[in-house]
């Protein structure tokens, strides 16, 4: 088994705010991040695949077509967007759009393509908010 | 759901490498330069990773504040600019970056619930690094 990673950015505003707290409540929880005017972040995404490499190309999966598959899953719905308003699966009252959550989202988003094409399965998504902070997500254990 | 979130914190400390158990010979034989008797200095990143289940009101594994204070409680205060020689963990151990990685994760390990301690990663310089996963 070999696995294959493949990193992208894309920048994205967001806020953190649960609608089922009050706003004393969701400042407490969720401090400079719950400014309802937004804030934003370069985020890198990182997609770890594994797999046999083929016989005869060697590869576990075509990376261009990795990468194709992240532009269009991805990167085309989240790149110079605001999560909250403009994703779905962050829109008020669906998941808050936490470093976590976005990790499991690409997961949803990516995972379909990459189990229909064969080969190789999903194995990690990793979601870089900052060089810092990074949150992952490696499917139901 | 289980997600894991990481968080990389940096702090800077001294070092020599040397082992009571080994002559000065040996000593200098299996760690070179690092056991310059005057110790030296890294800027050292600790990686901590911790996992756990997304809570479905705040999307969080846990709040970032929290384990910021907890680290730098535990690690930062205890070996931030300090000779790691002289902590009573290098008494009878020596400060590799191996057995600083176990300290951090034993200093870590059972506080920062509500999640759970998987991994700790120390980077000593950009070109090495250790992890250490509890077992």
């Amino acid at each position: 088994m070999v696995f294959l990673t493949r990193r992208a950015t894309f920048s994205a505003s967001h806020y953190y705010w649960n609608p089922a707290w009050s706003e004393a409540e969701n400042a407490r929880v969720f401090g400079r991040c719950s400014n309802r005017n937004g804030h934003g972040h370069n985020y890198t995404l990182e997609v770890t695949v594994a797999g046999e490499p083929d016989p005869v190309t060697g590869f576990v999966v075509d990376l261009k077509w990795l990468k194709d598959v992240m532009e269009r899953d991805v990167l085309a719905t989240y790149d110079h967007r605001h999560l909250n308003l403009e994703v779905a699966e962050f829109a008020e009252g669906k998941a808050v759009p936490t470093t976590e959550n976005i990790a499991i989202a690409a997961w949803k988003r990516l995972e379909p393509a990459v189990t229909t094409a064969g080969g190789a399965k999903l194995s990690r998504v990793r979601v870089y908010e900052t060089p810092e902070i990074f949150a992952e997500y490696r499917g139901e254990l | 759901m289980k997600a894991y979130f990481g968080r990389r914190y940096m702090l800077s400390a001294s070092h020599r490498l040397h082992s009571a158990a080994l002559t000065p010979e040996e000593n200098l034989a299996a760690y070179g330069k690092c056991n310059n008797p005057h110790g030296h200095g890294h800027n050292y990143v600790v990686e901590v990773l911790v996992g756990g289940a997304v809570d479905a009101g705040t999307g969080m594994v846990l709040n970032l504040a929290a384990l910021d204070e907890t680290v730098q409680k535990r690690v930062m205060e205890r070996f931030d600019h300090t000779n790691l020689n002289l902590d009573p963990l290098f008494v009878n151990r020596v400060p590799t970056t191996e057995n600083l990685c176990r300290a951090v994760f034993e200093l870590l390990d059972g506080t920062v619930g509500p999640a759970k301690l998987e991994q700790v990663r120390v980077e000593e310089t950009e070109n090495n690094f250790f992890e250490y996963a509890g077992r």
